[in-house]
């Protein structure tokens, strides 16, 4: 096993990512799983070169991450929560109030 | 091929298929639960790579609770998926030119020698070494600092998903526990002075 194997699997995770977000542009919950993907990708990463080097803090790393992470998901579905109780849908294209 | 590359392949596979199935599902509730599975399979990823708190941490708190919490959320909200599904693929040509694009870019890059085919270095850990111990040592000494900062994020994130879901209903009578508790004897009994009266003859 080399470091390049995790490297690239790791991207690929990542480009899977992005392409769910262009799939689900209207999805908001599933927008919310994609950036869930390339936050994984990213820890992958960390915790590969981590391994490679000798170093701990690497996985430091991906702990501070994983608590960032926790509270965005936290947030953005009490955000979700809200927003469906409002409008009843949580299509990206029905939030166009502000739009004149 | 030895065991730990069998075991990474596996994995691997295993991952990738679960997050394409996490983002083309067309029920919401699978598309959380395909989640779960590529969290699985990345924390047997992160057990390769010998960081066993993380992944032990991934699997307990990232999937018992967070994911959780999505499966909750998904299962909550009563959506029109037909409806969300429409265009689905129409976005596909561009995606996956771009993901493609991403990915070879990614890959050129990475596969130099710079990064190189190198092998992981053949370091034997010592008997008593604990990776929870090295980590929990890190993080009250040298990170203890960002250890603060991110429990502090915690507790914003906290407040701020309250105060968010909070809702006040103004077409329902309800009790005040601090008017109740701020009431005076005064309030509720009034003494009156007044002649007493004779009765009529």
């Amino acid at each position: 096993m080399t470091l390049t194997h995790y490297l690239i699997l790791a991207a690929m995770l990542f480009a899977i990512g992005v392409v769910g977000i262009f799939l689900n542009r209207k999805n908001l919950i599933v927008l919310l799983m994609a950036i869930e993907l390339m936050l994984l990708a990213v820890n992958l990463n960390f915790i590969a070169f981590s391994h490679f080097l000798h170093d701990a803090a690497g996985q430091l790393f991906v702990f501070f991450i994983l608590t960032v992470a926790a509270a965005e998901s936290g947030i953005g579905l009490a955000i979700l929560v809200v927003l469906f109780r409002n409008l009843s849908s949580i299509d990206v294209d029905d939030l166009d109030s502000l739009k004149g | 091929m030895d065991l730990n590359s069998f075991a990474f392949y596996v994995l691997a596979t295993v991952m990738i298929v679960a997050a394409l199935r996490v983002i083309t599902a067309r029920n919401p509730a699978h598309a959380v639960l395909f989640l779960v599975l590529a969290f699985f399979n990345a924390g047997g990823l992160w057990l390769l790579l010998q960081a066993e708190f993380l992944a032990i941490a991934l699997i307990m708190v990232y999937v018992g609770a967070v994911m959780v919490l999505f499966l909750f959320v998904v299962m909550m909200l009563d959506i029109d998926i037909k409806r969300l599904r429409r265009g689905f693929w129409s976005n596909m040509p561009l995606a996956a030119t771009l993901g493609l694009l991403l990915l070879a870019e990614m890959a050129l890059v990475l596969s130099t020698d710079y990064f190189g085919a190198t092998a992981f270095p053949d370091y034997v850990q010592p008997a008593d070494y604990s990776n929870t111990k090295e980590l929990g040592r890190l993080l009250f000494t040298d990170y203890v600092y960002p250890f603060e900062l991110a429990s502090i994020i915690l507790l914003v994130a906290i407040i701020v998903a309250v105060v968010l879901t909070l809702r006040h209903r103004s077409d329902v009578k309800r009790l005040d526990p601090a008017a109740q508790i701020a009431v005076k004897h005064t309030d509720r009994l009034r003494i009156i002075q007044m002649p007493a009266e004779k009765e009529a003859d």
